[in-house]
């Protein structure tokens, strides 16, 4: 019994040092985003002596990070709108209607989720479009990058919507349009929620895409702005850690609050039987 | 009455999805292979046909592709393996040791997952610095000053502590698919093994890593996807350096494309694209089969 009492500590002490070392940087941001710039200065995991609330204020008017916020915020939204609704409606459509050609055409989307993006024919088709260094063409990019795994999720999820409740509402007289928006939208809440959240998360953490579609400062989004401002006030650790924590605040709050769709999201399709 | 299909569930409501895919996605990687056989350039707008140059450069002994390469099979390899050791073993402790409080540690596990990539690689620039970072200086702390390094900038260092940062970030989301793998093996083997007086070892080794194989491959067909395609986490802590020692197929791959050298760097995107196309296969077909188990 002691024995087994005293393997149950170990383990949550174990558990606990897990998640130490999992939120200890996150604390170094925190604590070093509130000091004056000489005790920041080493970076360390002391606590500030004064609370320097003011380095926030310095570091969105030098950062500009007001626009860059709102850029993020903007991109995330309006793509994830956009993704999430048209792959909603693909795998609708894909799942329900079976035909080879569907069957074909799932699987050609859903290889999308494996593919490499060539920066440089994509660079091409970016000029001709004439969406290179827009926030539009910024938007339709992070939409057309989050349909293979939306496509996907979403597909596996529609099996638990039983079609009788397609039988019954054409039978009334619905249409494709009323059946979707009207039946089927609400019963997909679940899976919805879950990839609108990892697609936002996914364009508010996502670097590479602005890295080499948006050479005008007016529309970076938060991820190359907080690289630019490290690269100009690198010694300033406190103003740094400001700009992370602004960074990365956005995501901790969606975190929190949709962590069961998240975590369901993740292991969705991973673990299926 | 039978329910049409073709009328209620209309082709036009795949096309939104079909069309940004095959514009942003599948018509940029076509046509690649296409410009790899040429010396396209962003500093002309004349394009020539070379046939196999751009190959014959990545595959040539005095150019260094073949290190981004074996960086890039380093790097994936080692953080499949860390990666899934690691977070079996977490996933074991969570749902073995502590079953109260487990959905609290898995949330707070879970929390480098989410984070940007970037902000990631900066903050523990900072923690790796040699003088003031909190590694070191925590390592002299408790009397293990001689294990401090100069993890970045180190050549023979470097790519180890980028895997080291990236498994720290990467664990949480294997731990979670595998918690969900280690929760749907039925209880009453392990309760035919404790009748059996099987100890914890020999559980792990005839009961859950045979019945985590399925789940074991997907995490690890997860990893390699994402270990090949590696750009952030890297650019961000090391930008390659120092030298070459930590530049990946990506980091190559931007430098090919901010010197202008766009032929060539789309032949190398070129050939991650015809291995992964490869091994997209096979990963539909896993998830395939995942489905229809269903």
């Amino acid at each position: 019994m002691l024995a087994k009492r005293s393997r149950q500590v170990g383990a949550h002490l174990l558990a606990i040092l897990a998640c130490l070392i999992s939120i200890i940087p996150f604390y170094l941001i925190v604590t070093n985003s509130l000091k004056s710039l000489s005790e920041a200065s080493s970076m360390s995991a002391a606590l500030p002596s004064i609370w320097h609330i003011e380095n926030f204020v310095n570091v969105i008017s030098a950062g500009k990070l007001g626009p860059s916020f709102l850029n993020s915020l903007f991109y995330a939204t309006a793509s994830t709108i956009i993704g999430t609704l048209s792959a909603a409606m693909a795998a609708f459509v894909l799942s329900r209607n079976r035909s080879r050609f569907n069957r074909f055409l799932y699987f050609f989307i859903i290889l999308g989720i494996a593919l490499p993006t060539n920066y440089f024919t994509l660079t091409k088709v970016m000029q001709i479009t004439q969406l290179i260094n827009t926030r539009t063409g910024m938007i339709i990019l992070f939409a057309a990058g989050q349909i293979p795994f939306g496509v996907f999720l979403i597909y596996g999820f529609l099996d638990t919507v039983p079609k009788e409740l397609d039988e019954a509402a054409i039978i009334d007289g619905c249409g494709p349009f009323q059946l979707f928006f009207n039946i089927i939208v609400p019963l997909m809440m679940p899976v919805l929620i879950t990839d609108a959240v990892l697609s936002f998360l996914g364009v508010w953490g996502n670097f590479i895409m602005p890295l080499y579609y948006l050479n005008n400062t007016a529309n970076w989004p938060m991820t190359l702005s907080v690289y630019d401002f490290f690269n100009m006030y690198h010694m300033n650790w406190n103003l740094f850690s400001a700009d992370v924590l602004m960074t990365v605040l956005p995501v901790i709050l969606v975190y929190f609050a949709a962590q069961r769709y998240i975590l369901s999201g993740m292991t969705a399709g991973a673990v299926k039987g | 009455m039978r329910v049409r299909s073709k009328l209620n569930y209309p082709l036009y409501f795949i096309l939104p999805a079909l069309v940004l895919y095959l514009i942003f996605s599948i018509i940029p990687s076509l046509s690649g292979i296409f410009y790899s056989f040429t010396n396209w350039s962003s500093y002309s707008t004349k394009v020539d046909f070379v046939g196999l140059e751009n190959f014959k450069t990545i595959f040539s002994a005095s150019e260094n592709y073949l290190l981004f390469i074996k960086n890039t099979f380093i790097f994936t390899i080692i953080t499949i393996i860390a990666k899934t050791v690691i977070g079996l073993a977490l996933a074991l402790l969570l749902t073995e040791g502590t079953k109260r409080l487990a959905y609290f540690y898995r949330m707070l596990i879970y929390i480098p997952v989410i984070l940007p990539a970037i902000a990631v690689g900066l903050i523990f620039k900072s923690i790796l610095n040699p003088s003031t970072g909190l590694l070191n200086t925590s390592l002299s702390a408790v009397g293990l000053g001689v294990l401090a390094q100069k993890w970045l900038t180190n050549p023979h260092i470097a790519l180890y502590s980028v895997i080291g940062v990236d498994t720290w970030q990467g664990v949480g989301y294997i731990m979670v698919i595998l918690i969900a793998g280690l929760q749907s093996i039925p209880r009453e083997y392990y309760e035919v093994a404790d009748v059996d007086g099987a100890g914890f070892w020999a559980k792990l080794i005839h009961i859950t890593l045979p019945m985590m194989m399925p789940t074991i491959t997907i995490v690890t067909v997860l990893n390699l996807l994402y270990g090949l395609k590696v750009f952030d986490i890297v650019y961000a802590l090391t930008n390659g350096g120092p030298g070459f020692a930590t530049d990946v197929i990506y980091t190559a791959v931007f430098q090919a494309f901010s010197q202008g050298q766009w032929g060539l760097g789309t032949a190398f995107s070129s050939l991650l694209f015809v291995f992964m196309s490869v091994l997209g296969y096979f990963v539909i077909r896993l998830m395939d089969r995942g489905q229809v188990r269903d």
